[in-house]
């Protein structure tokens, strides 16, 4: 085993950690508030990735915008759209943003309605109820995109190309890698300021330590709740995208593993805990892929599993969380 | 305890039997004989099948119920038993029929029910051991991660001996046909040509042994599971779900409770999957997907956790229902409906699953036929109970906080 594919296998974990990370705020930011697992998160961050490939094919799709001006020439506009999107540095920024955007703020959007559907009549319910009523919505909105839009692959254009930002020792790193774990690491400082600096997220910090003195000092808790089921799931659209740029294809079940294992993330670093949850993505995915690069592929999920099951028994805070005494 | 509708010696099952539900269950048992044989006769033998998968669900559900039913335990994974029961039964029994004499070779699989029970109820323990101190949600997320594992391991081809996604068994080994069966396809067999339009001729068909076999097991499953729910274990079972904290103070053991709930959901999760293997004559890791685990526990949610007709009604539903719309389509009973509109309507079904799952948690966490102790629980609005819960809970899953570094 060569050095080259010991650093190879370290970036790919690096990015992926990202992708992980990503994903594993969502998880925490809920769990920390409402005490639930939200399951039906890995599906928001599918959905991230269907809304992410439908934006950039309206706007860089050669024979979609064809058929669409076709039949609607007022959207003739679209046309030197396309060609200022992939045209230059600026058009692929400007392009970036827009997909990212809109992505975040409707699976952001939709998370908050199901909460307000699925999860709030439950607040007060036993603690199975809404774990139950979240396999349900992850269930639902998998077949949903199964019956609605493909059952099948859908092949995710790579923005970015095969471009080559540099090399370290030897190992070429594209650009889409870097840009993926910026955009992650960019994402995380912001949160981490938005919680611990502004008003909205001393709230969300006040609701999840104690959601009833939280409300009895005038903290609105729906709207700190409704807060974490916007920040996660629009964190998961971005890690949807990248995930589609990344591996060049999606599919409506591509959710449960990366789901899965940002879970596992957000365990190794302290459920509830928003750094945690950062250092445990990238922990979990640089053991992924130096675990597929040095045992064995098949068997790389089974690793993270493992991970999982040895972490919650025997250190269920996680690396961050502290362990507290169990008191009654 | 919530409600205080309910004391400690409120039974699930009331044992007696009067002659109205003795006449029931006659009734029963009548259809359940019969109506295969009329299937077979009139030439619907899709019914006979549809039935013997349906029956595979129910000692499915009644399994995992014991598992969250009774003792509370959310299990994600509970298909794995039915794959390691499936696999280890199939295993064992191929390689136990070369050393066998070609008498003996038709009660392999009966010889294999103990095996396959024992390496489930295994497994079951290996799961339930690490697993002792979790609760909730975390527990669910561990039993998901076990299941995942198990089926990850078949699908690679662990050792060599399970043949990887291609399945077993392997070319140019079998599973034998079972004791008896030989004999009644070829002496059980008769027409009455001036039945029904067609006529009527029956022979006694693999799936039609298959399916008594089922009803066989489902019954026992039914016998053990109430007479388990009254007993010693049953009530520290709901002890335990309502109180753990509580229930270990009064001297219930934690730990053998939760084991047992593991060990002897899982035999039944075994035991049905050796039969589903021996059924279908081939088993391979497809069936054993994390979809399956969440559909078995549809069916034991949308039944009624704890309710042992819950489980069998919820069974009939989601896994009969769209059996039954695919058998009839595809039989042209039902007229005009495409091939399509059949697939259609079979990918509907888990569409419908995913909001009935959340519909039925919002308005009917109890289920279609809720148990009587468990609805008692569920229905608690005395506060006193939910402050208590709420409490508990809190605390015990009180890990760091997020943001509570950033204080610091």
């Amino acid at each position: 085993m060569s050095a080259n594919i010991i650093i190879e296998q370290f970036v790919n974990g690096i990015t992926l950690g990202g992708m992980y990370a990503l994903i594993a705020l969502g998880y925490t930011l809920v769990y920390g508030i409402l005490l639930m697992i939200n399951f039906a998160h890995s599906e928001l961050f599918m959905l991230g990735a269907y809304v992410g490939l439908g934006v950039l094919t309206v706007l860089t799709s050669e024979p979609f915008i064809g058929r669409l001006v076709e039949s609607a020439p007022y959207l003739s506009w679209l046309v030197p759209a396309r060609e200022f999107f992939i045209g230059g540095p600026l058009g692929i920024v400007a392009l970036f943003a827009i997909v990212f955007l809109t992505s975040m703020i409707m699976v952001g959007l939709l998370g908050v309605l199901i909460e307000r559907l699925a999860y709030r009549p439950l607040r007060h319910a036993p603690r199975l109820a809404p774990l139950i009523s979240a396999v349900g919505v992850s269930i639902f909105l998998q077949n949903a995109v199964l019956l609605w839009v493909d059952s099948k692959q859908i092949p995710f254009p790579s923005v970015l190309g095969t471009s080559k930002a540099f090399t370290v020792a030897g190992v070429q790193i594209s650009t889409l890698k870097v840009v993926i774990v910026t955009t992650a690491i960019v994402l995380m400082i912001m949160l981490d300021l938005y919680v611990s600096k502004t008003r909205m997220g001393k709230a969300m910090r006040a609701t999840s330590q104690d959601r009833e003195a939280a409300g009895l000092m005038g903290i609105d808790i729906n709207m700190a709740i409704m807060l974490a089921f916007f920040i996660g799931p629009a964190l998961g659209a971005v890690a949807g995208v990248f995930y589609g740029m990344y591996y060049g294809s999606i599919v409506f079940n591509m959710g449960f593993l990366p789901g899965m294992k940002a879970f596992t993330a957000a365990v190794i670093g302290g459920i509830g805990n928003l750094r945690g949850a950062m250092l445990g993505g990238f922990v979990l995915g640089i053991i992924e892929s130096l675990a597929a690069g040095f045992i064995s592929t098949g068997y790389k999920d089974v690793i993270a599993f493992m991970i999982l099951i040895l972490v919650l028994v025997f250190r269920p805070g996680g690396l961050l969380g502290e362990s507290v005494v169990e008191k009654v | 305890m919530g409600g205080g509708k309910m004391d400690i010696n409120t039974k699930v099952s009331s044992g007696r039997i009067t002659p109205m539900k003795a006449a029931v269950y006659a009734l029963i048992a009548v259809v359940l004989i019969v109506s295969p044989i009329l299937f077979e006769g009139f030439g619907l033998l899709f019914l006979t099948r549809i039935a013997a998968l349906v029956g595979l669900y129910v000692m499915l559900a009644l399994g995992l119920n014991i598992v969250v039913g009774f003792a509370g335990l959310l299990d994600l994974g509970y298909i794995a038993f039915y794959a390691i029961g499936a696999y280890s039964g199939v295993i064992v029994g191929t390689v136990a029929i070369r050393y066998m004499p070609p008498a003996m070779q038709p009660y392999t699989y009966f010889l294999m029910i103990p095996v396959a029970a024992a390496f489930a109820a295994l497994a079951g323990v290996m799961l339930g051991t690490p697993v002792l101190r979790l609760r909730g949600d975390y527990l669910a997320i561990v039993t998901l991660g076990f299941g995942e594992i198990v089926r990850i391991i078949i699908n690679n081809n662990a050792f060599g001996i399970t043949n990887g996604a291609a399945g077993l068994p392997r070319a140019g080994e079998f599973l034998p046909k079972p004791a008896g069966l030989e004999w009644l396809q070829s002496n059980a067999f008769f027409t009455l040509p001036n039945l029904g339009a067609n006529g009527f001729t029956f022979s006694f068909s693999g799936n039609l042994y298959w399916y008594y076999i089922i009803v066989l097991l489902c019954c026992a499953a039914i016998f053990v599971v109430r007479r388990l729910n009254d007993s010693r274990l049953g009530r520290s079972w709901v002890a335990m779900r309502e109180d753990e904290v509580a229930a270990s103070s009064m001297g219930v053991s934690i730990t053998g409770a939760k084991l047992w709930a593991f060990s002897l959901g899982a035999v039944w999760g075994g035991i049905a999957g050796l039969t589903f293997a021996n059924f279908q004559q081939f088993v391979s890791p497809e069936s054993f997907t994390f979809m399956e685990s969440v559909f078995v526990v549809c069916t034991v949610v949308i039944g009624g956790m704890g309710s042992i007709p819950g489980a069998i009604v919820g069974a009939l539903l989601i896994q009969g229902t769209p059996e039954f719309i695919r058998g009839f389509a595809s039989s042209g009973i039902i007229q005009g409906l495409s091939g399509e509109q059949v697939t259609a309507i079979s990918n509907y079904r888990n569409l419908v699953f995913g909001l009935g799952m959340v519909l039925m948690m919002v308005w009917r966490p109890q289920g279609l036929i809720p148990s009587k102790r468990r609805a008692a629980e569920l229905n608690a609005d005395d506060d006193i109970l939910e402050e208590e819960n709420e409490t508990l809970y809190d605390i015990q899953h009180d890990t760091g906080r997020f943001g509570d570094s950033a204080d610091q």
